[in-house]
């Protein structure tokens, strides 16, 4: 039995429906993360298994018990919030105590567990500060200290990370990683940012319009996105527009308006004449120069010309123009030092990817 | 500031206030600490300090002060003009507190009108208000009362702590509250442990607002309370109009001044200790 459940949860809003009949099973120790862009419904759920809001239908259960009738206060559940939340008036370590005071716990315990916890968290010499003293990222520190002091069955974090620049942000990332291994509280993370989720996460639902798209592990996701919001919204993605043409054990034989044919892993539930898009990640997608002779083993080749390129140090996306009008990006690795850019703009060019590359989805 | 165009623009506006305050605030006040050591003149105001026509008492005298401290009434007035105003100041905070809560905590559409309605006595005249109570008092055989005075004054000054308290509330980020309860606290804990000690500095300067204006309050206890309960306020109010005793006048009011910045001061220690995250 899963730790907590969520079973066909659905909140409305007026005529809006933010979290349209959900359910999720949510593993002791696991870290789940809710991804989705603003608005899909990730908060509003998030918030109801906290308890500051309540389904309208469905019911959400921790241990095989139904949390309808337990005050938030009372839900072994804590949430660190966006904005930390940290009380002002009180010290570090005071913050850290309240949950232990609330819980009645003697001073002497008290004390022991904010030491404890000021040590996991790389702030023992923070105790006596108050919040306005501290940087964003030991704001941070303190809001995790303060939820995880008393071992919540499950902390909610709603996008705990979004207030910090860029490089704090992937060091609190690896913190958070080893802090919840250490732990062993269960995470339930929400955040829009996709590289955020696929780094942290054992598990992803994709949320979107108040719906899961997909719930997966993050290289499933990566690699196999069920729909095509989900192929779009998770990374990079070519979406090249086709149709079924034929089916033969292992692959698909696809075929693009313009462009010809091309060859596809087989998947489940696909039949001759229906139509999809192929998701094809940029990385799977070599680029040569228009004589070059290429690699055999990549099947399918198309020509182009290259229309623009984008160089991010450590490698430059190239989005080349095939010869019906679809543009296409590959990415290629600056493997040599100094040398950023392989082709320039209006080259032409061909690029080619395996036959077992990129996943054909429906719709 | 060495741009001699911002020194001028700081001049221009800064200029007229401070001007005004020394005219009106600073130099009167040093005039009060004159007059209170200079004996009456014969008609009210102030005698000469030099003798003119040799028969009136001239020049420079201790006497007022001599009289304040050698005589336990003036202690014991100021003592109940204290308890009056901390009393005030009390009922007023514990009646206050829960309406600026409430205010705070509707919908913003909601509050404006909510202010409105805290300030809207302040439309019809003070002393009409006043006397209005001795219509409700009076057939209650209240009237000429000690709480006569504390029921007047905690009635007038009450917006005066609501509004501070309103103000600092507001402020006060909702999400604290759920953090709160998030944590394990209970409603009163919260209140407890969160909103009360972050209302603190509201607190403070609400208190100032009605504490000090009762001190000098003698409009009150002149009509709703008896002989007895007269004030500091009414003490002064009676040695300038009626015994036409100007330097004993300022005195009291030098005395009150000092009493009152003394109280002020304290309070601002403890301000100052209890917000030092603000």
């Amino acid at each position: 039995m899963a730790l907590l459940e969520i079973r066909n949860v659905t909140r409305r809003f007026g005529t809006l429906t933010a979290v349209d009949n959900v359910s999720i099973g949510i593993e002791s120790g696991e870290f789940f993360t809710l991804l989705g862009p603003s608005g899909c419904g990730k908060t509003t759920l998030l918030r109801m298994i906290a308890g500051f809001d309540q389904p309208d239908g469905g019911a959400i259960l921790l241990d095989g018990k139904d949390l309808a009738d337990t005050a938030p206060e009372k839900r072994p559940i804590h949430t660190v919030f966006q904005s930390y939340a940290l009380f002002p008036h009180m010290t570090v370590a005071q913050n850290i105590a309240f949950p232990l005071r609330m819980a009645g716990k003697s001073q002497d315990e008290i004390t022991a567990k904010v030491r404890e916890m000021l040590d996991t968290v790389h702030l023992p010499d923070k105790a006596r500060h108050l919040p306005h003293e501290l940087s964003g990222g030991q704001k941070q520190r303190v809001a995790l200290a303060r939820a995880l002091v008393n071992r919540p069955r499950v902390l909610l974090l709603d996008e705990p990370l979004g207030a910090l620049d860029a490089k704090l942000r992937e060091q609190m990332q690896v913190e958070l990683i080893s802090l919840q291994r250490d732990i062993g509280v269960t995470f339930v993370f929400v955040t829009h940012a996709q590289a955020e989720a696929l780094a942290l996460s054992h598990r992803i639902a994709v949320m979107n319009a108040g719906r899961v798209e997909q719930l997966d592990a993050p290289s499933k996701i990566y690699g196999f996105p069920s729909n095509r919001f989900v192929a779009d919204f998770i990374g990079n993605c070519n979406l090249l527009e086709a149709t079924v043409k034929a089916i033969s054990g292992e692959t698909l034989t696809l075929e693009s308006a313009g462009l010809g044919t091309f060859i596809a892993p087989a998947r489940s539930g696909v039949s001759a004449g229906a139509h999809g898009v192929l998701a094809l990640r940029p990385e799977m997608v070599r680029i040569y120069a228009a004589a070059a002779s290429v690699d055999p083993e990549l099947g399918n080749r198309f020509r182009g010309t290259v229309r623009e390129l984008v160089y991010v140090g450590d490698v430059t996306t190239y989005i080349v123009a095939l010869d019906n009008g679809q543009k296409i990006e590959s990415l290629l690795p600056n493997v040599s030092s100094g040398r950023a850019r392989f082709f320039e703009i209006d080259d032409p060019v061909q690029v080619a990817w395996r036959h077992d590359a990129g996943h054909f989805v429906l719709g | 500031m060495s741009n001699p165009g911002a020194r001028f623009a700081r001049f221009v506006v800064g200029g007229p206030p401070f001007i005004y305050l020394l005219l009106f605030f600073a130099l009167p006040g040093l005039i009060m600490v004159a007059a209170s050591f200079m004996y009456p003149g014969e008609f009210g105001g102030l005698a000469p300090l030099f003798p003119l026509t040799g028969s009136e008492e001239s020049g420079l005298t201790v006497e007022n002060y001599r009289i304040f401290f050698g005589d336990r009434v003036y202690f014991e007035i100021f003592l109940k003009s204290f308890g009056v105003a901390a009393l005030t100041t009390l009922l007023c905070l514990v009646m206050a507190y829960p309406v600026a809560l409430l205010i705070a905590r509707s919908p913003k559409a909601h509050r404006d009108l909510m202010v409105l309605l805290v300030i809207l006595p302040f439309a019809s005249n003070f002393l009409v208000r006043v006397y209005a109570w001795m219509i409700i008092l009076g057939p209650l055989d209240l009237l000429f009362s000690r709480f006569a005075v504390i029921v007047g004054m905690v009635y007038v000054h009450l917006p005066f702590m609501i509004l501070p308290l309103y103000t600092n509330l507001e402020k006060h980020d909702p999400t604290l509250l759920d953090a709160g309860q998030d944590l394990g606290a209970g409603a009163w804990e919260r209140f407890w442990r969160i909103t009360f000690p972050l209302s603190l500095p509201g607190i403070f300067s609400g208190s100032a607002l009605v504490f000090i204006p009762v001190l000098g309050m003698f409009a009150i206890p002149e009509i709703l309370g008896g002989k007895d309960d007269w004030l500091v306020g009414n003490m002064i109010k009676e040695a300038f109009l009626s015994t036409r005793d100007w330097p004993f006048g300022s005195m009291l009011s030098l005395m009150l001044t000092i009493a009152v910045l003394a109280i002020a001061g304290v309070a601002a220690w403890f301000a100052r200790r209890g917000t030092r995250y603000a």
